[in-house]
């Protein structure tokens, strides 16, 4: 089956990203599609390179990271809400004039568009978050 | 961005798609990004409605002065969704009550739906993306 997956909420605060983390490994191992996991409201929050959790805790962003690397998945951060939050790949810093980006590895910055697609492309589309 | 959306809407089915919006307007930023979706996903041409139940139906009330705490008011966007081709705009019938609030408290046309209605036409949507 082919699915879509929304990630609401930031990483730490909530465990959102973390239960849906957890359903993307287990679809994956099952043989499962996902087509895309789209991060929206502090969820973009999810890719910031910049995280330093304590050693003995798990890094979500990392985790999120390393998985899509090996599955070659498609993490898309909403353009409007990483805006307001601070989330800039190199062309979203310059073009609003930033010193800096901090996207982790992995992730990609693009619109609304995106979920919308994704929710029509895949069979099932799961939000987690609240 | 224009052509990019444009090869994604090429040649698919229509599906049904319904948006549920839980929250006040003001105090968490649910609603104000839920809007966005809605109007964004406007140009993709889905069979699409909209649901306010719980504290979401303070979205559409009347009268909203932000001015005070310096929050945008944006309760008037709600009246350009005609103007997107979001029509079908349903308000759960217990919340409003929970709320005493009536029809005649909203910005826009709604049709009142009971939680029965609702949980119903959610079992026949395509996709339900919740706020």
């Amino acid at each position: 089956m082919k699915f879509s997956i929304a990630v609401h909420e930031g990483p730490y605060t909530h465990e959102a990203s973390d239960t849906a983390y957890q359903f993307v490994t287990a679809a994956l191992e099952k043989g499962h599609e996902i087509f895309r996991v789209f991060f929206y409201h502090d969820g973009v929050n999810n890719g910031t390179r910049l995280t330093t959790p304590p050693q003995d805790d798990r890094n979500i962003v990392k985790r999120w990271s390393d998985l899509a690397e090996k599955h070659g998945l498609d993490l898309v951060v909403c353009v409007a809400a990483a805006q307001r939050r601070g989330i800039a790949d190199a062309d979203e810093a310059k073009r609003n004039g930033k010193d800096a980006d901090n996207i982790a590895p992995g992730f990609r910055i693009s619109g609304l568009g995106q979920l919308i697609e994704a929710c029509i492309q895949s069979d099932r589309h799961l939000t987690f978050g609240d | 961005m224009a052509d990019e959306m444009d090869e994604m809407m090429e040649g698919g089915e229509i599906k049904k798609l319904m948006y549920v919006t839980r929250t006040a307007p003001y105090g968490t930023v649910y609603a104000l990004e839920a809007l966005e979706v809605v109007l964004i996903g406007a140009a993709f041409e889905q069979d699409v409605c909209m649901v306010f139940a719980d504290d979401g139906l303070f979205q559409l009330k009347k009268g909203q002065n932000t001015e005070a705490s310096g929050m945008k008011n944006f309760s008037p966007t709600y009246r350009a969704l005609e103007m997107y081709d979001v029509e079908k705009l349903y308000v759960e019938k217990e919340s409003m009550d929970a709320r005493g609030m009536t029809e005649d408290d909203f910005i826009v046309d709604v049709e009142v739906k009971t939680s029965g209605e609702l949980a119903s036409m959610m079992e026949d949507m395509d996709i339900v993306l919740n706020f």
